[in-house]
C-alpha cells in the first residue's frame, strides 16, 4: 500500500510534482500514467526517500520510507537499469545490495534465477543487453520478497518479447498479493498491464480509476454508416451527433449504437452500404486528456 | 558491521581500487629506490627514506575521492541509499573501510620504502629505527595516507563528480598550496597552515640529528609539532566528511 498526500515537489522555480494525493492498493498492478516530464519519476524517488518533497508526504505500509527498517525487505524497485556499476559483475552487484539488508545469500542466486541471469551472473553489468539489465534490476528489486514493487518505465527500449515478459511477470506479483506500481508514457502498454491507472500531468493529478471505467470514459465509440439514402437517415437521427466523413461520404455518428441504427434504417426502407462500429483510439484519448498538460510539446 | 561488508564488497568488486593501490606502493616503493641507489652524500637517513610519500598520498585521495564519485556516476548512491536510507550510516562505514585500506597502503609504503633503502643504500648505518622520530617518519606514511583519504571522500561527497574531485585535490596539494608561499608579505604565513604542508611536516619534521645533511630534502615548515601538525591535518579531514555528510543527507540523492 503506497499513500501519497499533498505530495508536492519543486525543483527552484519549476513545479515537478503538484499537490498529488492517490492510493496504491496491493493484489492489482497500479499504472501510473502520464506524459514524459509528468512528473512519474520525481513521484518514485519520492515514495523512496530519494528525493525529499517540497510539501505533503507519501506512506509505504504506514510508514515513511526512511523508517522502514530494512527497507529493500518492504519495498523493492526499479527505477533505472543503469543504476549498476559497469565493471561489477551481477551477482557482486546484488550481494552487496543483499548484504546490506541482512539477506542471505542464496536469494542471489535465487533471484538470478528467477529473471533468468544465472547464466551470466558472473559477467560484468556493463556488457549486458538493456533487456538483461532491466532483468538485473527487477533481481534487485525481488531480493528482499518485497510488498510493494515499484518500476518505472520498465518496458523502454525493450523487443515485444521482453515486454510480454516483464507484463506477466508484474500479474504474477500482483496476483501473489503485493503492491504493484508500475509507470508509463503509453496507455496502450498500461490498458494491458495494470488494472487501475493513476493518471498524471504536469505534476497534477487528473484521474484515479480503473484501467475498464478509464478507457470507457476516455473512449467515445462511433460508428461509420454509408448509404445512397443518407439525407433521409440524417434526418432520423435527429439529435445524435452526427458529422460527414468528406473523405468518402460516409456519416460517423456519435452516441447511437450500430444496431439502433440498423434498426432504424430497416424500419424506413432505407440501404445501408456499411454499418461499421469502431473503437476510439486509447492513444487518442490519452493525448485529449492531457494535452493540456504536456510539459515540452512540439509546434508544428 | 553489516555496512563494513557491503562498502568492502563494493570496494573490491571493481578493479580500479586495485589499480590505485598498486600504483601509490609503486610509485612511492619506486622512488624511494631511485633516491636510494643514488645515495652518496654519507650514510641514508630514515627520513630519505619517506621523501617519496607524498606521490602514494595523491594516489590514495584519487582511490578514496573514485570510491564515492563513481557511485554518483553509475546511480548505485541511489541504490545505496534506497538499502539503507539513513544516509550516515553507509557514509561512515564507507569512510571506515576506505580510510582503514589507505592506511594500510601507508603501512605498507612506507615501511616497504624503508626496507628497499635497506637494501639499496650504500650506507645504512643511520636507517635502523630507534627512536620515537625515527617510527613516526617510517609509521607516519599510513597514518596520513589515511587521514588523506578521508579528506578525499568528504570532497567526492561534496563535489559527486571524479574529474571535478580529482582536479581540486591534486591542484590544491600540488599547485596551490606552493604558489600560496608567493604571495608578498603574508604567503609564508599562509602556508604554513595549508593541510598537505602540515601533513608533510608530521612525516618529515623534527628529524634526529645525525646522518642527516644541513638541508637535505624538502624543508618543513609549520608552526605545530609534529604530532600537532597531524592533529590538525585530521582535524580538516574529519571536518570535510562531517561537512559532506551534512550536505549528503539533506541533498536529493
Amino acid at each position: 500500500m503506497i499513500e501519497a498526500t499533498g505530495l508536492t515537489k519543486h525543483y527552484g522555480r519549476t513545479v515537478a510534482v503538484d499537490d498529488l494525493s492517490f492510493t496504491v492498493r496491493p493484489g492489482r498492478v497500479t499504472g501510473f500514467l502520464g506524459p514524459n516530464g509528468a512528473g512519474k519519476s520525481t513521484t518514485m524517488r519520492m515514495v523512496l526517500g530519494l528525493d525529499r518533497p517540497t510539501a505533503g508526504r507519501v506512506l509505504v505500509n504506514g510508514k515513511r520510507y526512511a523508517e522502514l527498517d530494512q527497507p529493500l525487505r518492504t519495498v523493492g524497485a526499479l527505477l533505472d537499469a543503469k543504476w549498476v556499476h559497469p565493471n561489477r559483475s551481477a551477482r557482486a552487484h546484488l550481494r552487496w545490495l543483499a548484504k546490506s539488508n541482512r539477506i542471505p545469500v542464496r536469494r542471489v542466486d535465487e533471484v538470478l534465477e528467477m529473471v533468468g541471469l544465472s547464466q551470466v551472473a558472473h559477467r560484468r553489468a556493463g556488457g549486458f543487453s538493456l533487456g538483461m539489465a532491466q532483468r538485473l534490476g527487477i533481481a534487485g528489486a525481488l531480493l528482499g520478497d518485497p510488498e510493494v514493487l515499484l518500476f518505472d518505465e520498465p518496458v523502454n527500449g525493450l523487443d515485444p518479447e521482453g515486454i510480454l515478459w516483464i507484463r506477466q511477470f508484474m500479474h504474477r506479483l500482483a496476483e501473489q498479493g503485493r503492491t504493484v506500481f508500475v509507470s508509463s508514457h503509453l496507455l496502450s502498454e498500461m490498458a494491458q498491464t495494470a488494472q487501475e491507472l493513476i493518471v498524471i500531468g504536469r505534476g497534477k493529478l487528473i484521474a484515479q480509476t480503473s484501467t475498464e471505467q478509464f478507457i470507457r470514459d476516455a473512449t467515445e465509440d462511433t460508428v461509420r454508416v454509408r448509404s445512397p439514402q443518407l439525407d433521409q437517415l440524417r434526418a432520423l437521427l435527429g439529435g445524435a451527433r452526427v458529422e460527414d466523413s468528406p473523405a468518402d461520404g460516409a456519416l460517423v455518428v456519435r452516441g447511437v449504437e450500430a444496431a439502433r441504427i440498423g434498426e432504424l434504417a430497416a424500419a424506413n426502407g432505407i440501404v445501408l452500404h456499411e454499418l461499421n462500429p469502431q473503437r476510439g483510439s486509447l492513444e487518442e484519448a490519452f493525448m485529449q486528456l492531457t494535452k493540456e498538460s504536456v510539459e515540452y510539446q512540439a509546434h508544428d | 558491521m553489516t555496512l563494513l561488508a557491503v562498502e568492502r564488497i563494493k570496494l573490491f568488486s571493481t578493479r580500479s581500487p586495485w589499480w590505485c593501490m598498486l600504483l601509490a606502493l609503486g610509485l612511492t616503493v619506486g622512488i624511494t629506490a631511485i633516491i636510494a641507489g643514488n645515495w652518496n652524500e654519507g650514510p641514508m637517513p630514515v627520513l630519505g627514506a619517506v621523501f617519496a610519500h607524498t606521490f602514494g598520498l595523491y594516489v590514495v585521495m584519487v582511490m578514496a575521492a573514485l570510491a564515492v564519485t563513481t557511485e554518483y556516476r553509475f546511480g548505485t548512491i541511489k541504490a545505496t541509499f534506497q538499502a539503507v536510507p539513513d544516509r550516515i550510516s553507509p557514509m561512515v562505514a564507507k569512510a571506515a573501510v576506505v580510510t582503514a585500506l589507505a592506511a594500510l597502503v601507508g603501512l605498507a609504503a612506507g615501511f616497504g620504502s624503508w626496507g628497499l633503502s635497506w637494501l639499496l643504500a650504500g650506507d645504512t648505518s643511520q636507517l635502523a629505527l630507534e627512536s620515537a622520530n625515527d617510527w613516526r617518519h617510517v609509521a607516519g606514511v599510513g597514518l596520513v595516507y589515511g587521514a588523506g583519504a578521508l579528506l578525499a571522500l568528504g570532497v567526492g561527497a561534496l563535489v559527486r563528480q571524479t574529474a571535478g574531485a580529482v582536479s581540486i585535490i591534486l591542484v590544491f596539494a600540488l599547485v596551490l598550496e606552493s604558489v600560496v608561499g608567493l604571495i608578498p608579505n603574508i604567503g609564508d604565513d599562509i602556508q604554513k597552515w595549508m593541510p598537505f604542508t602540515v601533513a608533510s611536516k608530521f612525516i618529515m619534521g623534527d628529524p634526529d640529528q645525525g646522518g642527516m645533511p644541513a638541508d637535505a630534502g624538502p624543508p618543513t615548515v609549520g608552526a605545530l609539532s609534529p604530532w600537532g601538525s597531524f592533529g590538525y591535518f585530521v582535524a580538516i579531514a574529519v571536518a570535510m566528511f562531517v561537512i559532506s555528510l551534512v550536505v549528503v543527507k539533506r541533498r536529493d540523492a
